[in-house]
């Protein structure tokens, strides 16, 4: 077998499969990266997972999964200080999280160099939201590589921290969803020897105080550093003009994954217009793209999510006085979206109605695919929580929901969790909900890797301001809706925490009990002021693959006594584990490729018919 | 080679990410080039997972347009049958498990479930060359993978792919007894 974590350290060239994201990790050792901190989210978790496959004592750097985005920039910040070039990695929203200190950061002077790696999520695969990250580099001032497939992420890594290290400053590594989760064969270099760790922070070396007077000082240098970097990324040609010859005088300006989409579709082309591809979407590299424009009469700008190059190509159209047609986005659709093959297909189909092809007819179906709601795993404890929890609200109770495994509450058939903002959120708008409300008692959830992360000023607020909510905290021990990352609370204990807080009624209860939880939830609703419930039962998901590891482990499920069962569904329609399968008469039994013998669903059945079989290896 | 495009779906927790690799290092021992990804958002989840590959020549992006999928793996029913309409080209192939993971609204009762035998009424309809495989006396339904890759094999389904590349695959990306068990049921279904 080829272990990654060979694969990573290997010291000579050689050639590999590998992911984006396992690629980054690479670069990242051939660049001599000393200090790497995150916040796990999708679609960055597998650079994590990759890094997790080299031992800590083989490592050649040290990692954290810091509490939360914004503490993991200035963790890595602080390093870079010491002049250890460093990499903090996550997902598009925790820019947000991270923006007040990542905004500070292009007016330092960073010795040893930072590099952030921002996987952003056109499409909203997996995210609440598809925000255009490229938005915030603009106003920070820091350049910006974006690579279209793996073997350029890794490339492009090493062009960043290269970068960083000599300009002593941040830049930006972009990925998007299914850049990071490609694969394809990719050449590596060797591993040179690097230095050690180092701790060589003066504060000759800023001024690092942005104090008033200082931060428009700090900022002209910011601007200086920004030119020098467009120099580099000039000198290096990131960006790429591809064929030159377009007898239409038909060229087309893309970056990214939009890129490869673009290629693909011009293999039916009638034609092949020009391409100017940009690997460095921040700053814009002028000269280059004004020479672009010149040699065409017609230039698309395909570009995923907002009109940014499109405005600002314009703007540099405009004042060199060119008279080319510049295409951008000119319908709402042109903004949402992954620029996917076939989003790319029928917009060039749009814009140069002779440029391709038909598109040839898929199969139809004369019946309707019902659909596949995500929804909790097999012995969830949080399906055994809202199972209960429902049991001890009335109708009129508002809940709100925040970020994690439990937002799937919402779905049915629980319907729990009506409204979602963001990380750590539902405190606050529960307590906004609850003001000078005397007529629906208002409820809110919150994961326990979440509650460290941005749930604690929320709930803090309850205490200082009195407000009459009651919080449910969905307590699995685990990172779980991104891949079972460790957090806090396996040093800092929740309860203890809560209780330091002020909060006098805090309760725990694991959720397999439902009689017990239902009870709870009832008592600390009828508490005035903030009550807390610790619904607590770890990742079964995470459980059962530690447990089936186990030489000789027996897998138990449940069966149903069909002697016994009056068809009631409520294990269906109230509890609904996805194990429980239901035939066209009504009839109910056990998908035993699911089912992991928890139970959980037993106390649901009013014919107690959920019994457990003997098992099996 | 021209380009051959592979849509492989499924439910979070069948097992397509070793499959998918199986096939993309396969191909790669074939000595043609290939190119994947896996779209995965809330897998772990019972949700739908697809992941792509794309080989021969002139490959750039590992997504594929709607109806241009050579071949369709189905791991899942209802999954195979929701690919034959998004995915699969016109005389397509599609090479699905005859495995039931039935969605909410079917349990529900809401909606009917897909069976076997629509699909096999879709395919040939519309001129679809399907394979179903028979897995169901695999115990452990992460292993069920193998079953379909080695109908892959045994079919020559991926032109220029053979059973040694799959198992030079296999043998990159596992070891001791979860090789020899996987490895078992491939060449049990590879004949």
């Amino acid at each position: 077998m080829k272990k990654l974590e060979d694969i990573l350290l290997q010291s000579s060239p050689f050639e590999e499969i590998l992911m984006g994201n396992q690629a980054i990790v690479r670069a990242m050792i051939e660049t001599h990266t000393r200090v790497v901190t995150s916040y796990p989210g999708s679609p960055t978790p597998e650079i994590a997972s990759a890094i997790y496959s080299i031992p800590d004592e083989k490592r050649p750097f040290y990692f954290e999964f810091s509490v939360n985005e914004k503490v993991a920039t200035e963790v890595a910040f602080g390093a870079a200080l010491n002049g250890n070039l460093s990499c903090v990695f996550f997902k598009s929203v925790g820019l947000n999280v991270a923006l007040d200190s990542f905004v500070q950061l292009p007016l330092m002077n960073i010795i040893g160099g930072m590099v952030l790696v921002i996987g952003d999520d056109p499409g909203a695969n997996s995210s609440q939201n598809e925000q255009d990250n490229r938005n915030v580099y603009k106003m920070s001032r820091v350049t910006v590589f974006e690579p279209a497939n793996p073997a350029e992420a890794y490339a492009y890594y090493k062009h960043a921290a290269a970068l960083a290290v000599r300009e002593q400053t941040i830049v930006v590594l972009r990925l998007t969803t299914h850049v990071c989760h490609a694969r394809q064969k990719i050449s590596f270099k060797k591993v040179e020897a690097g230095p050690d760790y180092r701790h060589d922070f003066h504060c000759e070396n800023g001024p690092y105080i942005a104090l008033t007077s200082m931060a428009l000082e700090m900022k002209k240098k910011s601007m200086e550093k920004l030119e020098k970097c467009l120099a580099y990324t000039v000198a290096h040609q990131i960006n790429q003009v591809i064929g030159s010859s377009s007898s239409q005088k038909k060229g087309v300006i893309v970056s990214g994954l939009a890129y490869l989409s673009l290629m693909d579709a011009l293999e039916k082309s009638h034609y092949q217009p020009d391409i100017l591809k940009l690997g460095v979407i921040h700053p814009l590299e002028k000269t280059g793209i004004l020479a672009f424009l010149k040699e065409h009469d017609q230039v698309l700008v395909l570009e995923e999510l907002d009109n940014l190059l499109e405005l600002e190509i314009k703007t540099m159209a405009y004042d060199a006085k060119l008279g080319c047609k510049i295409i951008g986005k000119t319908r709402s659709d042109d903004y949402i979206g992954e620029y996917t093959p076939d989003k790319v297909y029928a917009i060039l189909q749009r814009v140069w109605p002779d440029l391709l092809p038909e598109r040839e007819k898929g199969v139809r179906l004369n019946m309707e695919v019902p659909p596949r709601p995500a929804q909790m795993c097999p012995g969830c404890g949080h399906r055994s929580a809202f199972f209960a929890i429902k049991k001890a609200l009335e109708k009129e109770d508002v809940t709100v929901a925040d970020i994690g495994c439990h937002t799937l509450g919402y779905m049915p058939p629980y319907n729990l969790g009506e409204i979602l903002l963001c990380m750590g959120a539902s405190s606050g708008m529960a307590s906004g909900l609850a003001l000078k409300n005397t007529e629906k008692r208002v409820v809110a959830f919150l994961g326990d890797s979440t509650f460290f992360h941005a749930g604690l000023p929320g709930l803090i607020n309850t205490v200082f301001n009195n407000h009459n909510i009651t919080l449910i905290l969905m307590e699995n021990k685990t990172t779980a809706m991104t891949g079972h990352q460790d957090h806090a609370g396996e040093k800092v204990d929740i309860k203890t925490l809560l209780k330091a807080l002020g909060i006098d009624h805090v309760v725990r209860c694991d959720t397999y009990n439902h009689k017990k939880l239902t009870g709870q939830v009832k008592d600390a609703m009828a508490v005035k002021g903030i009550s807390v419930v610790i619904a607590s039962h770890p990742c079964m998901l995470k459980f059962t693959r530690m447990r089936q590891k186990k030489e000789g482990y027996v897998q138990q499920h449940v069966t149903i006594d069909p002697s016994q069962c009056n068809q009631s569904h409520i294990c269906l329609s109230q509890f609904g584990c996805p194990s429980f399968r239901r035939s066209e008469d009504g009839q109910v039994d056990i998908n035993l490729d699911l089912c992991i013998g928890d139970g959980s669903c037993r106390v649901t059945c009013p014919k107690n018919a959920i019994g457990f079989d003997k098992g099996e290896q | 080679m021209n380009p051959f495009n592979i849509h492989i779906t499924g439910v979070g927790g069948q097992g397509i990410g070793l499959l998918s690799q199986a096939l993309l290092r396969g191909i790669d021992h074939a000595g043609i080039t290939a190119i994947a990804v896996d779209t995965h958002g809330l897998a772990q989840r019972g949700g739908v997972v697809v992941s792509r590959i794309r080989c021969g020549r002139n490959i750039h992006s590992p997504l594929i347009r709607a109806h241009e999928a050579d071949l369709v793996i189905g791991m899942e029913v209802h999954e195979a049958m929701r690919a034959l309409e998004a995915a699969i080209r016109q005389k397509g192939t599609l090479v699905y498990l005859d495995a039931t993971w039935q969605p909410l609204p079917v349990r529900l009762g809401d909606k009917r479930e897909i069976t076997s035998g629509h699909i096999l009424n879709v395919c040939q309809a519309a001129d679809v060359q399907a394979i179903c495989v028979d897995s169901t006396h695999i115990k452990d339904a992460r292993m069920q993978n193998m079953a379909l890759l080695g109908t892959l094999a045994r079919h020559q389904v991926i032109p220029g792919v053979d059973r040694a590349h799959y198992h030079q695959a296999l043998a990159d990306l596992l070891i001791g007894k979860m090789l020899e068990e996987n490895a078992a049921i491939f060449n049990a279904y590879a004949g």
